[in-house]
């Protein structure tokens, strides 16, 4: 079966649906979001703690009241949310397959924004050596097997007893607390980084430790880790959880030609979330890892005044300066800066006390912002952008570095 | 017919059989479907939870042509004819195998001087298209080739398979045709004796009038248990690393190394699932289960990986993973009839034990008979045909007639591999349900992509409990 609707979103998390929301409302057409799981929300549906937000009477709102929110939000503007519908290739520029329980399907827009969000590295892909015993999960199954079986005895038989935390981030104190309120002893919190994040309560957290094998055949009894000094003990557990590390989930993006840039690993993208294929647009996690939600669904309210633009048949794709990083900044997005004065999104590779963020071009400085705290590895800083106005359009890169303040480093 | 996971053996005359196989590995379970054509009543019994548990699940997966093997051997003239038999059955049954020929890359002057000496040795083996590419026909059949490759020997026929549905297929279609198997079910004792030898296990006691030893790593330690001494099995463990979908457009080949004094080499090959492996390393062992991988092991293969195929590395990695190869310090397979015994031993089944399988099978009939089995006129075996795991052939959530009878397969739950309800459902409703996670993933894929669980594997869980409950 073919149709056409006027913009299709791929993902209906929370940038997809804000993406879906606004662009409903502004009268765009048909607006339809599709959602591969059974339920629409996103990540949110399984993070069932506050801090995300608070409702108009300043109640403070989980994940999953975020979540409805945002599905009741795209639906009242007029979109069309569907769940259980995957989209699974392009059969055209603008033209996707798509497969789910009613059948397959043939969709072509005149605009798609991919919304597809991101996902954590597994044990695999950060290549931790050893056997490959059960007990090996993610955040992100941890929590939505909170979510299926419940978060009581149901869930220590299914997960394990004893567990050790791989990572520093907020999200690692996520899994961390989850397990606990799980009745899963936690041993430790392992970390690469030199400081993690807070909030760990009693457990342990060894910092500059990498988990040098898994150990256990069948399941999991031990994790062999690897410290400052070098030396290898192991930490005793049946279940091991790998946090952070993100990556965006581009398997749409990159099978339509989009290639993932350096940092990222998302698609590129100028600052109205055009990628430079006409009439695909970005927005969400997928363009950067993980975000806080909110950040997420700016980005998909922002994506609406370009696609409104398309849709009256304004230029479609991304145009302008590249935007590379150096020194100590792991990613930068937008990965182009077009004519449109936007914020940039910076993220330090290494906790950096004080800095300078350095902005170039050709070894022209453009702008040096002195920061006053600390910036850590698993939270972003804006950049503003009022320096926009001197870079060439017809230059070099544009070049965001970092500079520790040499008093306090 | 029957399978059994746990609780006591069949007692009595349910207990008796004319041919017991232990082990089933590609190789056990290959034996059983061949004794199944025969009105014999046969056993396979198996130590693990699963068929395919062992060697048979962790390999490169390579349909041998047998071009190189050492000419004159019992392994040349298998691994020849299994490739032919297992090619055919694959079509029958439903394995996907992608005939996509190999490339032996000559990466400096000496691998280049070996290349006439691999056309020969192929000629010796009845192997007679093999061609030398120059420089530029490599660069332009393999662009994504890293720097410096000379030449290259094209050998057509080489194949990639699938492992995991070749094992159950044999095995599905031996329990469709009769033959008992028992998992969960280690013999741990022969009572030797005539017309039964008795077979020990803690699930109780079987008797078999023939025995045949498949017990891969394993097979001089079962050897033992009827005083045969003849070979000792050293492991020798290849690590391998699989790559996301994404590196499957660099690499149209199967890249073997050409082998040198240094050492064999790495490959690099697609795989039918749409990956690209790399691998495997060659490291002897004492432990024969010393399967997990090392930080050395991985950090060697990504360095010659990424001289051979520089942009590979760039690719996410979805699988790290070691097998052991049973080596015997002997350049051939060790298969022995012992009459007295009325005892087979099928042992050193290398690192072509895939592809020699079907061959192999055949190979100990022949055995078995000189041990004075009498099969039995032969029958037409049950017919098999195994869901399509292959990414170069339909899969469900693509078949738009399947999804209008049964919207069960348009409804995706593994999304890294396109892995539906349906096929879930339909893995613990089949002849040889799965005993877990690793058993689900290596008969529907579900759970072996990218994510590796991080957005399925809750949902899987509560569907194998949900389907599984009915299955044990
Ligand atoms: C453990 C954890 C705790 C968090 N806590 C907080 C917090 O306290 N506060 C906060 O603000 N933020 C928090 N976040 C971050 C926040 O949840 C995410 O940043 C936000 O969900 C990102 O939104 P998104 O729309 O980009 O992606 P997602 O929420 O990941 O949504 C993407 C959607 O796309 C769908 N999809 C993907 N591919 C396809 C396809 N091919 N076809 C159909 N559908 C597809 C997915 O199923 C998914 O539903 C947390 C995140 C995690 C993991
Ligand atoms: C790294 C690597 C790469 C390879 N690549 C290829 C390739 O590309 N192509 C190819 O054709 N071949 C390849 N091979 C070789 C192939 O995998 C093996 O030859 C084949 O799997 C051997 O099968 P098997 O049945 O003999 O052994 P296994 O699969 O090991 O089966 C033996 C079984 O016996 C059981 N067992 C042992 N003792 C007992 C007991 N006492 N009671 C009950 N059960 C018992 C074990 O549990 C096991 O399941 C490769 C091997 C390795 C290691």
């Amino acid at each position: 079966m073919s149709r056409v609707v006027d913009v299709l979103v791929v993902g209906a998390g929370p940038a997809g649906l804000a993406a879906a929301a606004r662009l409903a409302a502004a009268g765009a057409g048909r607006v339809e979001v599709l959602e591969r799981e059974r339920t629409a929300g996103g990540v949110p549906r399984h993070c069932g703690h506050p801090g995300f937000g608070a409702d108009h009477r300043g109640r403070p709102l989980d994940g999953p009241a975020f979540a409805r929110r945002a599905v009741r939000a795209a639906l009242r503007g007029g979109a069309v949310v569907r769940t259980g519908v995957s989209a699974t290739g392009w059969a055209g520029p603008l033209t996707l397959d798509v497969t789910a329980p009613t059948g397959l399907e043939r969709i072509r827009a005149h605009a798609v924004v991919l919304a597809t969000g991101a996902r954590e590295r597994p044990r695999s892909a950060r290549l931790v050596p050893g056997s490959r015993p059960a007990g090996v999960l993610t955040t992100g199954e941890l929590q939505q097997t909170v979510r299926l079986f419940g978060p009581s005895g149901a869930l220590r038989g299914r997960v394990g007893r004893r567990a050790v935390v791989v990572g520093g981030e907020p999200v690692t104190r996520h899994a961390v607390r989850t397990l606990r309120a799980a009745g899963v002893e936690v041993a430790a919190v392992v970390t690469e980084l030199p400081r993690a994040a807070t909030g760990f309560g009693a457990v342990p957290v060894l910092t500059r430790t990498v988990v040098a094998e898994l150990l256990g055949r069948g399941r999991l009894t031990g994790v062999a880790v690897r410290g400052r000094d070098g030396r290898t003990s192991v930490l005793r557990c049946d279940t091991v959880v790998f946090t952070g590390d993100w990556i965006p989930d581009h398997e749409l993006a990159r099978a339509r030609g989009l290639a993932p840039a350096p940092g990222t690993r998302g698609p590129v993208t100028d600052g109205a979330h055009r990628t430079v294929e006409p009439g695909v647009f970005a927005v969400g996690n997928l363009l950067h890892g993980v975000e806080p939600a909110p950040v997420a669904a700016a980005e998909g309210r922002a994506v609406a005044a370009a696609v409104l633009d398309l849709l009256a048949g304004l230029p479609a794709h991304a145009t302008g300066v590249p935007v590379v990083t150096a020194g100590p900044v792991r990613w930068v997005t937008p990965g182009l800066l077009g004519p449109a004065a936007v914020p940039l999104l910076v993220r330090p590779d290494r906790r950096l006390v004080r800095p300078v963020l350095t902005v170039a071009q050709e070894g022209v400085p453009l702008r040096r912002e002195r920061l006053r705290g600390e910036l850590v590895p698993w939270r972003s800083v804006r950049l503003g952008p009022e320096w926009t106005s001197g870079v060439d359009p017809a230059g070099g890169p544009v070049v965001i570095g970092a500079e520790e303040c040499p008093e306090t480093a | 017919m029957s399978v059994t996971r746990s609780g006591p053996l069949p007692t009595g005359r349910e207990a008796e059989y004319d041919v017991v196989v232990v082990g089933a590995g590609v190789v056990g379970c290959a034996i059983a479907r061949a004794l199944a054509r025969h009105p014999l009543r046969v056993a396979l019994v198996e130590a693990a939870n699963d068929v395919g548990d062992g060697t048979s699940k962790a390999n490169t997966a390579i349909l041998h042509t047998g071009f190189d093997a050492a000419p004159g051997t019992l392994e040349a003239r298998l691994v020849r004819e299994g490739h032919r038999l297992l090619g055919a059955f694959a079509g029958e049954a439903g394995i996907p195998v992608e005939p996509l020929g190999a490339l032996l890359v000559a990466w400096d002057e000496q691998q280049l001087a070996t290349l006439p000496r691999l056309v020969e040795k192929a000629e010796r083996n009845g192997h007679h298209t093999t061609r030398m590419l120059s420089a530029d026909e490599l660069r332009s059949r393999e662009p994504h080739l890293g720097p410096g490759a000379l030449a290259a020997l094209a050998v057509p026929g080489e194949s990639v398979v699938c492992p995991w549905t070749t094992t159950l297929a044999y095995a599905t279609q031996a329990v469709r045709s009769g033959v008992d198997l028992h998992l969960g079910c280690r013999v741990e004792k022969v009572r030797t004796g005539d017309p039964w030898h008795r077979l020990v296990t803690r699930r109780g006691e079987l008797r078999t009038r023939h025995l045949v030893n498949a017990c891969g790593l394993h097979a001089d330690a079962f050897d033992a248990l009827l005083d045969r001494r003849d070979f000792t099995v050293t492991p020798r463990r290849g690590q391998l690393l699989v790559f996301d979908k994404f590196a499957r457009d660099l690499v149209r080949h199967i890249l073997l190394p050409v082998p040198g004094p240094l050492g064999k080499g790495v490959l690099v090959s697609p795989t039918v699932y749409g990956n690209v492996m790399l691998g495997p390393t060659a490291e002897d062992l004492d432990d024969k289960t010393a399967t997990g991988t090392t930080a050395e092991g991985l950090a060697d293969l990504r360095e010659q990986g990424g001289r051979i195929l520089p942009a590979l590395l760039d690719e996410e990695v979805t699988a790290v993973y070691a097998g052991l190869r049973a080596a015997t310090g002997q350049e051939d397979y060790r298969c022995a009839a012992h009459p007295s015994l009325r005892y087979v031993t099928v042992g050193g089944i290398r690192s072509t034990g895939l592809t020699a399988s079907l061959a192999l099978a055949e190979h100990v009939l022949g055995l078995l008979a000189d041990c004075g089995l009498e099969p039995g006129p032969e029958r037409p075996l049950a017919p098999v045909r195994m869901p399509n795991l292959g990414e170069a052939f339909p899969r469900p959530y693509r078949d738009a007639e399947l999804i209008a009878t049964d919207p069960e397969f348009g409804s995706i739950v593994c999304h890294c591999e396109r892995v539906t309800r349906g096929e879930i459902r339909d893995a613990y409703a089949s002849t040889i349900p799965p005993a877990g996670p690793d058993g689900l993933r290596r008969r529907t894929r579900a759970r072996g992509g990218r994510c590796q669980g991080h957005f399925c594997g809750a949902e899987l869980r509560a569907l194998s409990e949900e389907y599984g409950r009915g299955a044990r």
